[in-house]
């Protein structure tokens, strides 16, 4: 909260200059179904610690959490300046067309945009946290599994229902072969012999969802999992490959228990591939070779990146957290969650005398006095500015 | 050469979609895709570019910024040329360090990873700037958009004629024209050009076009800076000085003939002040620009009839104490003092944007704060007074983009500082390394070592009762040498 000082020049050493953390006001925050707890609390506390008025929209999805969110909730906080509202897409439309002097959105890129579009009708500025195909590349030089591994836990890690999580695999045909028995053994390590009666396996959130995911099991060729059960929402951690890009598994953002294996012959094409589509939340490579990683990391862009590792990213609080391109804009964690429910307010103090110093720049101007002018504001003289 | 829209005559079959600026947008993606633009040594170039240009054209921009607006050699300096080449200076100065990976704090479970946070190019970028400081308001984001390593379009004001074509034809010369271009138009135009997608869109203007600015952006999920306006507030203690305040007040209201997205709109004071600062604000402005300021070569003139009329019109409010003289012929308003302004009058309506300074009287510092809260958040807001405290209750009791204490918008030579608005009057900020991150997406990077599963194994599934403990007291945040 503290004003920040910042560097003076000599023709201001007698003024007080600073920065100035305010609130904005009133925001809102949208959050999700997939971590319906971290999604909506997290962000709630930025706005909190940065002194605004909070509306809560959590899902409706995730209800046992709404229901919590809710009735619970309110009771540890001071009513007047806080409040949770309830309803599904139409209710939220509803509350967008109300002036927000924030409105924080986690979500689809497609609900991003309507979110946004209704922001600029009131000019208020917006964080959008959205997703995407998240890129995986497994590099020949690795050691399977170990890649395989880390790949399947975070892959169906909350049964894949993670906007972070590696969405799809690119590798060539060799790797593959080498990861897919590690895969296998990896989910049978995980989740043992019968992944359903796992402890350690979530489920899907919902019928809709339940269905799209199991209609995208019938993409490329099942090789590890692929059974469903539609009275439990349960899908079976799944690994396709033989999958066309212009397969629908390969043409929306999976957010479920399903990695498909893309295929390619180098790390070229692999950055081509990669960089012929919508900038990603999460990009994740995997290799021993260190230059294979930093090419990855150089090439690309996405919202966050892991070298041979998945989104341990969430648990470092001093890491910003946010999407660039189609997955989003704007970053949050920490004090970079403060930030942005924060107004940086560019304060000038100056002593209320001293006129002569400030006669310096008034008009008239004799040429001397513009040269003198034109000197002390310069670069060049750095002890002036 | 500069992309000068013309309407495809009646015979052009056009295809679907097509612009007049899908041609060289898409040549400028290209560029992009190519990563000819991410070098350091790249971007210093296109920077000490800019710098040259500013050097070797000096004479013509001040001639342009004549043509526009009247603009003296002294304000050209300082308010526009000088500025540019300061910001281009501290960028080459600091450009390494910008780019450079940000190291972040680490925790004992990551020690062996490396986390830094890596800045990267956006990609294209647009720049639609404003006509009344059409250099500063152009190059200045132009500066940051090239350190930060994108392809940019420069979408220079149709207003200000003179600069826009010293923009349009002589300054592509000095950058690599494979990731520059200068579009022309007006509205029309724009609205064509912000229906392709850019990778960020920076906007200075009025909020009413930032509006329809963010709304187009929306559709492609465009990031944007809005630096916007607002009627910028002028509170004037009774404990003050009345010339000290008055020499302030009028010379950051009059500079650039009123037309400052930052200078102060109104005065809100009490009676008794008013009383004492009316002669006081004579004073300077003779002081300033003589008996005749219509023959000073200190004061500007307006950008266009259409903005003439529309201040012309604003004479009509309240009561003219000073100036209230006005030629059509010569763009010129005169510095313009009002007295017993209603605040339904258009003049406290609108953003004024002339030299033209209305006075509305409070009783109070309680009821100014009052009107002011009532409004929309200004852009810059100021308070005079000797007393420290009233100068603090200003500042803590409203919001605005900027705030000076006895003080007018000398922010805008401090390159440290951060400058954008709230609410109404925008949202991001730029100037110095603030640009630079405008332009950049701040990418949280983790490199772990490919080998060390042994440490992963910790929290990979199934979990045994203890194992959970274990990792809930690891990861909690009392245990701090862990996180």
């Amino acid at each position: 909260m503290k004003d920040e000082p910042v560097a003076k020049s000599l023709l201001v050493k007698l003024d007080s200059i600073f920065v100035r953390k305010e609130p904005l006001g009133l925001v809102l925050i949208i959050a999700p179904w997939n971590y319906p707890v971290y999604l909506t609390l997290v962000p709630l506390v930025g706005a909190l610690a940065a002194g605004n008025c909070v509306v809560l929209k959590p899902s409706e999805l995730s209800k046992g959490t709404e229901k919590v969110l809710a009735e619970v909730l309110p009771q540890y906080l001071d009513q007047s300046c806080f409040a949770v509202v309830l309803g599904g897409p139409q209710e939220t439309q509803q509350l967008l067309e109300h002036k927000f002097d924030y409105v924080f959105f986690t979500g689809n890129p497609r609900v991003g945009r309507i979110v946004m579009a209704a922001a600029a009708k009131h000019l208020t500025p917006v964080t959008l946290e959205l997703g995407g195909k998240n890129p995986c590349y497994v590099d020949d030089d690795c050691d399977p599994q170990t890649v395989a591994n880390r790949v399947a836990w975070f892959r169906y890690f909350n049964s894949g229902q993670t906007c972070v999580a590696p969405d799809y695999v690119l590798c060539s045909p060799d790797t593959q072969e080498r990861l897919l028995p590690a895969l296998q053994r990896a989910i049978t390590r995980f989740y043992g012999e019968d992944p359903r009666s796992s402890p350690s396996l979530g489920r899907i959130i919902s019928e809709k969802h339940f269905r799209r995911l199991r209609g995208l099991l019938g993409c490329g060729r099942v090789v590890i999992g692929g059974q469903s059960d539609e009275s439990d929402r349960y899908i079976a951690p799944t690994v396709l490959v033989d999958v066309q890009e212009t397969e629908p598994v390969m043409q929306e953002e999976i957010f479920g228990p399903i990695l498909p294996i893309v295929n390619v012959r180098s790390l070229d094409e692999a950055i081509d591939f990669i960089n012929r589509r919508e900038k990603p939340l999460a990009l994740y490579a995997f290799s021993n070779s260190n230059q294979v990683v930093t090419q990855m990391l150089d090439r690309t862009s996405s919202g966050i990146f892991g070298g041979n590792q998945g989104f341990i990213h969430l648990i470092l609080p001093s890491l910003p957290l946010g999407g660039v391109g189609n997955s989003g804009m704007g970053r949050y964690r920490g004090k970079f969650s403060f930030d942005t429910f924060s107004h940086h307010r560019a304060s000038l103090l100056s002593p209320s005398g001293l006129e002569k110093l400030s006669e310096f720049y008034y008009p008239p101007y004799t040429d001397s006095r513009q040269q003198l002018i034109g000197w002390a504001l310069g670069s060049h003289s750095c002890t002036l500015l | 050469m500069p992309m000068k829209v013309e309407s495809p005559g009646p015979r052009c079959p056009l295809p679907a979609g097509w612009t007049p600026f899908a041609d060289t947008l898409r040549r400028l993606r290209e560029a992009f895709g190519s990563g000819r633009t991410r070098p350091a040594e790249f971007r210093a170039e296109q920077l000490k570019g800019l710098g040259r240009f500013l050097r070797d054209n000096k004479q013509l921009l001040q001639e342009a910024l004549w043509q526009d607006l009247h603009k003296s050699v002294f304000e050209a300096e300082l308010s526009e040329l000088i500025i540019c080449q300061n910001e281009v200076d501290l960028a080459l100065k600091n450009l390494h360090t910008w780019m450079k990976d940000e190291p972040v704090a680490k925790s004992l479970l990551v020690k062996l990873d490396s986390i830094f946070v890596r800045k990267e190019p956006l990609g294209l970028v647009l720049i639609i700037a404003p006509w009344n400081y059409p250099v500063y308001l152009t190059l200045v984001p132009l500066v940051g958009a090239l350190a930060a390593g994108n392809c940019v379009v420069l979408k220079p004001s149709e207003l200000s004629k003179g600069t826009e074509k010293v923009l349009a034809e002589v300054l592509p010369q000095y950058l690599d024209q494979s990731c520059f271009a200068v579009v022309l138009g007006g509205p029309q135009e724009t609205q064509q050009l912000l229906e392709h997608k850019f990778d960020y869109v920076f906007f200075t203007g009025n909020p009413r076009v930032g509006r329809i600015v963010m709304a187009a952006a929306a559709k492609h999920l465009t990031p944007v800076t809005l630096e916007l306006g607002g009627k910028n507030p002028c509170y004037v203690d009774d404990d003050c000085d009345p010339q000290t305040v008055a020499n302030r007040v009028a010379w950051f209201r009059y500079f650039n003939s009123g037309q400052t997205c930052v200078a102060p709109d109104y005065v809100l004071c009490s009676p008794d002040t008013q009383e004492r600062l009316l002669p006081a604000l004579q004073r300077a402005i003779t002081r300033f620009y003589g008996e005749d300021p219509r023959s000073s070569p200190s004061l500007g003139r307006i950008i266009s009839e259409k903005h003439f009329r529309r201040l012309r019109g604003l004479l009509g409010c309240g009561r003219v104490v000073i100036g209230g003289q006005s030629d059509e012929s010569d763009r010129y308003i005169a510095p313009t003092v009002l007295v017993d302004v209603q605040e339904t009058e258009p003049v406290m309506q609108e953003e004024i944007f002339g030299p033209i300074l209305p006075i509305v009287n409070v009783r109070s510092l309680d009821e100014a704060i009052d009107f002011i809260n009532r409004r929309e958040k200004p852009l810059a807001l100021y308070a005079f007074s000797n007393s420290n405290q009233v100068v603090t209750q200003m500042l803590d009791r409203t919001s605005s983009g900027i705030f000076g204490g006895n003080q007018g918008f000398i922010h805008l030579i401090l390159p440290s500082l951060p400058l954008g608005g709230v609410g109404n009057s925008g949202m991001g900020r730029y100037r110095g390394k603030f640009s630079f991150d405008t332009f950049s997406h701040h990418r949280a990077s983790l490199l772990s070592p490919s080998g060390l599963e042994k440490l992963s194994e910790f929290y990979y599934p199934p979990y045994t009762d203890s194992r959970q403990q274990l990792i809930g007291w690891a990861l909690g945040s009392h245990s701090c040498t862990l996180l």
